[in-house]
């Protein structure tokens, strides 16, 4: 069976697969990692731990999800 | 031999304990053997990290434990995530993982190119590189202090033989700029080795043929080192960072017996804050909420490299 077939048979939304899913939570933990540890604004560093947990919660779910 | 040994251990067996184990299925008796691993982890790693997110919530200090406990909610993270001397504290870490790793890898990946050239006596050198990783940091960090003395120290000494600035000028470990360079020397030459160690494992993964067809397409060793040696050893070269950046982040011992995070603040990094927040002021809910922060920094560090490291490895 071909991947393109099998990608018409599932049922789960096209834009909640996987790896676009990772992506942002990817570049969530990264923005929140560079707010945590920049040098220039303290707000930026203020909201660098609710954007590096939610990076990192969104993460750990959607690395369940199928491909 | 190995069966008749396998024979006596079974004859050796009671026989109710025999008949326990006799009724138990291959999945039960896999549990059984995993079970002590298990309840071990949760002992000591799960219990504790639960135990410190609940404190993080309070105004829990550990020099009074009869005192009644506050439930503060966020306030404990609030005060962290706008205070001012923390913030410098993850600039001076940030400072310190960027550095160290960056000499750690450009070093050690050099040293596992030249070590795998396999020239005479290369198994030595190997062995003699590999030394200071074997060190405890306690036996480096005063080892290094009293090199970096500067009225008897051999660091003190060789820099004034070449720069021709008196020893005494060279005080590495009092001095405001000096001082987060010394901790950065000291832990790229201990650290350096783990990093050669492992690219040394993904240059010899590397199968010979390869090159012989590199030869063959006459492709010169520039071309070769970058279109073979450099992707191929990369996801070694990303997982020694990884292991080096997650360990960096919690740098603690090599500060401490070197600077002890001074002269002033110049060399506080996250952990020895966190220590003296813990174990100086006995803040203890404030230091748990400080150490969630960083245990979330490092562990969405982790998802990206593995995530990287998954990539490159599909490629």
């Amino acid at each position: 069976m071909t991947r393109a077939a099998i990608s018409r048979k599932s049922s789960w939304p096209r834009w909640a697969r996987r790896g676009s899913m990772e992506n942002i939570a990817t570049a969530l933990i990264a923005i929140g990692f560079l707010m945590l540890f920049q040098p220039f604004a303290l707000s930026l560093y203020t909201y660098s731990f609710i954007t590096m947990l939610a990076g990192t919660v969104m993460f750990i779910i959607v690395s369940k999800f199928p491909e | 031999m190995l069966n008749r040994t396998a024979e006596n251990v079974a004859r050796a067996t009671p026989e109710p304990l025999a008949r326990k184990v006799r009724g138990i299925s291959d999945k039960g008796l896999a549990w059984l053997f995993i079970s002590p691993t298990i309840l071990l982890l949760l002992a000591i790693n799960i219990f504790p990290l639960f135990w410190a997110i609940y404190l993080s919530f309070t105004n829990y200090r550990a020099n009074r434990p009869n005192e009644v406990v506050k439930n503060l909610g966020f306030a404990n993270y609030q005060r962290i995530l706008g205070d001012k001397d923390i913030w410098i504290a993850m600039q001076t870490t940030a400072h310190f993982v960027f550095w160290t790793i960056l000499l750690q890898t450009l070093i050690g990946f050099t040293l596992a190119w030249l070590i795998d050239r396999k020239f005479r006596g290369h198994a030595f050198w190997t062995t003699l590189i590999l030394v200071p990783m074997m060190l405890s940091p306690a036996v480096v960090g005063n080892f290094w202090r009293f090199l970096y003395e500067p009225q008897i120290g051999l660091f003190a000494y060789a820099i004034s033989f070449v720069t021709r600035i008196p020893p005494t000028d060279i005080q590495m470990l009092s001095n405001v700029s000096l001082a987060p360079w010394s901790i950065i020397i000291v832990d790229t030459w201990m650290w350096t080795p783990y990093v050669m160690l492992i690219c040394l494992a993904g240059l010899r993964s590397i199968p010979e043929y390869i090159y012989e067809a590199a030869e063959v397409d006459r492709a010169s060793n520039w071309r070769q080192f970058w279109s073979i040696t450099l992707p191929m050893a990369l996801p070694f070269i990303m997982l020694a960072v990884l292991f080096r950046g997650i360990e960096n982040f919690k740098m603690f011992d090599m500060v401490n017996l070197l600077t002890g995070g001074g002269p002033g603040s110049t060399t506080e990094v996250a952990s020895i804050t966190l220590k003296r927040q813990a174990f100086e002021s006995w803040r203890t809910g404030y230091s748990s909420a400080f150490a969630i922060i960083l245990f979330v920094a490092v562990f969405g560090l982790a998802n990206i490299y593995v995530k990287a490291l998954n990539k490159v490895k599909q490629r």
